[in-house]
């Protein structure tokens, strides 16, 4: 299993956050429940969330693994 | 799925996994928050509920009453007895029944389980694995448990325009239900009720669906004083089926709270939750079946291709028998009780095995085959003979009883099919654990201490943890999880 996990979560969740930011943005009337942005709110938490493995992951790749 | 568990094997299946857990962590929150925002926090929910627990023939949940903190508090209404909560358990049925031998039985020797371990890269993985994975497990009611409870509160507030969903009906049997309520005599409310209730059709098990008699009465009432459309005559309709359907609970406040894209991200989430876990069952199944019985005892001694080639071929199969499966689990009103009859079955025997076999030098082969079977015979011959009330004899128990001519008798029904799954599994457990020791103790043993080196526990070198600092290490860890999840179980005392 040469692939590290963080990769395709981190680029998973980072286009996942986009678009929603993106639609959140856009279609904010669409988008309220409850009095907030919902879509906004959720995509920049997955933004963050994608953004962080990615991190580990380029960081795993600087450092390699112990063989 | 089939086409990526074909191409990719295990390692796609456990990549998608990983995937899959944290698209459902983070497709379900976002719904159980606003969930909980709208029913106007924790607090407000456990108020709703304290309601419901006295009186939940309001909603057509159970006939009895309880005390408040029925459906709020995890082991007070558990040890107040069988009275005391709504599936009617007592403490030895959950503690035994589900915590030990269900619980430990699923996953301690469910294959999909092993596999994974199996799959680790080192044995340091493969023991820090259980660990690691308890932290995310402890926090998980509040994504499986917290949903149902908001739904519950939810549906006991009429504002929010918000019912637990009741069980598929056809567009046609609701256009004849509207008929029906158009039709009706207001003075003669019976046959109002019942007419609508004929229309609405059977359920998948034959039963007659429930309907909410005095509501029923209502509507027709209404629709009599000020003629009311075609849809508000099916929303009421619909609103007064008293027969929910729980496996829908989910997808229902998915439905009420998210907005398109977040709506595309729970789906999302949703259908996760239900590949990730078949495509782990599917790869231990092809596994189990190729290894252990093909290869060993059908066709030995044939090629690796060969071998392959039966991997893939069992998927498909595999993949159709459960899509049979699905068929016959409609007749449940959720997937959780027929998920626990067949481990009750299958899990409970098994884990009795494992146990005297990993920790009993003395067992045999004999005694261990002998057991698991009585074990299995066991749960069918208590499945035969107990039923939970309300249910027909048939698929879902007692029909020994059918056979013989006889009624049911009331010391063998069970307040709730849960309950039965329960004490199946206690007694299947304890059919097959009593066998093997008795029968291990009468057969020769035929292998001796070091063949067993390895394989039962006091005979394999213990692992010890020299070069991990003290707080690494998998015994320490594992210990504060443990008093974490203590501590959980108090606050939700």
């Amino acid at each position: 299993m040469g692939l590290d996990i963080r990769w395709p979560i981190g680029v998973m969740f980072t286009l996942i956050g986009v678009l929603l930011i993106g639609f959140g943005a856009v279609n904010s009337a669409d988008s309220q429940r409850l009095g907030m942005n919902i879509n906004l709110i959720w995509g920049v938490v997955l933004l963050v969330f994608g953004a962080l493995m990615l991190l580990g992951a380029v960081r795993g790749k600087k450092t390699p693994p112990p063989a | 799925m089939l086409v990526y568990v074909l191409k990719g094997g295990l390692t796609s299946a456990i990549y998608t996994e990983v995937l899959q857990f944290f698209m459902i962590v983070l497709g379900f929150a976002p719904v159980v928050y606003l969930a909980l925002k709208d029913v106007g926090g924790w607090s407000a929910m456990t108020d709703k509920l304290h309601a419901v627990a006295q009186n939940p023939m309001a909603l057509d949940l159970n006939t009895k009453s309880f005390a408040p903190d029925a459906w709020t508090s995890a082991w007070k209404p558990l040890l107040g007895g069988y009275d005391a909560n709504p599936m009617g358990v007592n403490v030895f049925a959950v503690v035994f029944g589900l915590g030990f031998v269900l619980s430990f039985g699923y996953w301690c020797t469910n294959f999909l389980v092993v596999q994974r371990a199996m799959a680790a890269k080192n044995m340091t993985a493969a023991r820090n694995t259980p660990i690691v994975a308890a932290i995310p497990k402890m926090l998980f009611p509040a994504l499986v448990i917290l949903p149902g409870m908001l739904a519950v509160a939810l549906t006991a507030m009429p504002d929010k325009n918000y019912r637990i969903p009741p069980p598929i009906i056809a567009p046609e049997a609701y256009t004849q239900a509207v008929d029906a309520v158009k039709n009706a005599n207001p003075a003669d409310a019976a046959a109002g009720v019942k007419a609508v209730g004929d229309a609405l059709g059977k359920k998948v098990n034959g039963e007659k669906i429930k309907v909410n008699a005095e509501k029923i009465t209502a509507l027709i009432a209404a629709n009599a004083a000020t003629r009311m459309s075609d849809e508000q005559i099916k929303q009421g309709i619909y609103n007064d089926v008293a027969e929910y359907d729980y496996d829908s609970v989910i997808f229902s406040l998915v439905k009420k709270y998210c907005p398109a894209g977040l709506l595309g991200l729970a789906l999302t989430a949703l259908l996760a939750s239900f590949m990730s876990g078949m495509a782990g069952n599917v790869t231990a199944f092809n596994t189990v079946w190729t290894y252990n019985l093909y290869q060993a005892f059908f066709v030995p001694n044939k090629s690796d291709e060969h071998y392959f080639w039966m991997g893939k071929f069992i998927t498909v199969v595999g993949i159709g028998l459960s899509i049979a499966c699905a068929y016959f689990a409609r007749q449940y009103n959720n997937a959780m009780d027929i998920i626990q009859l067949v481990f009750g079955f299958v899990n409970a025997p098994v884990f009795a095995t494992f146990l005297l076999g990993m920790f009993w030098k003395r067992t045999t082969s004999i005694g261990a085959f002998c057991g698991l079977f009585c074990g299995i015979a066991g749960s069918t011959v208590f499945h035969a003979l107990t039923i939970a009330t309300g249910n027909v004899p048939g698929v879902k128990g007692a029909y020994l009883w059918s056979i013989l001519g006889h009624e049911v008798p009331k010391g063998l029904m069970f307040p709730s099919e849960m309950a039965q799954n329960f004490w199946l599994a206690t007694f299947a457990f304890c059919v097959c654990f009593g066998l093997t020791l008795v029968i291990s103790i009468a057969t020769q043993r035929t292998k001796s201490d070091e063949q067993l080196k390895g394989l039962v526990y006091s005979l394999t070198p213990k692992i010890v943890d020299h070069n991990v600092p003290v707080w690494q290490r998998p015994a320490v860890v594992g210990t504060a999880l443990l008093i974490a999840c203590v501590i959980l179980n108090f606050i939700f005392w």
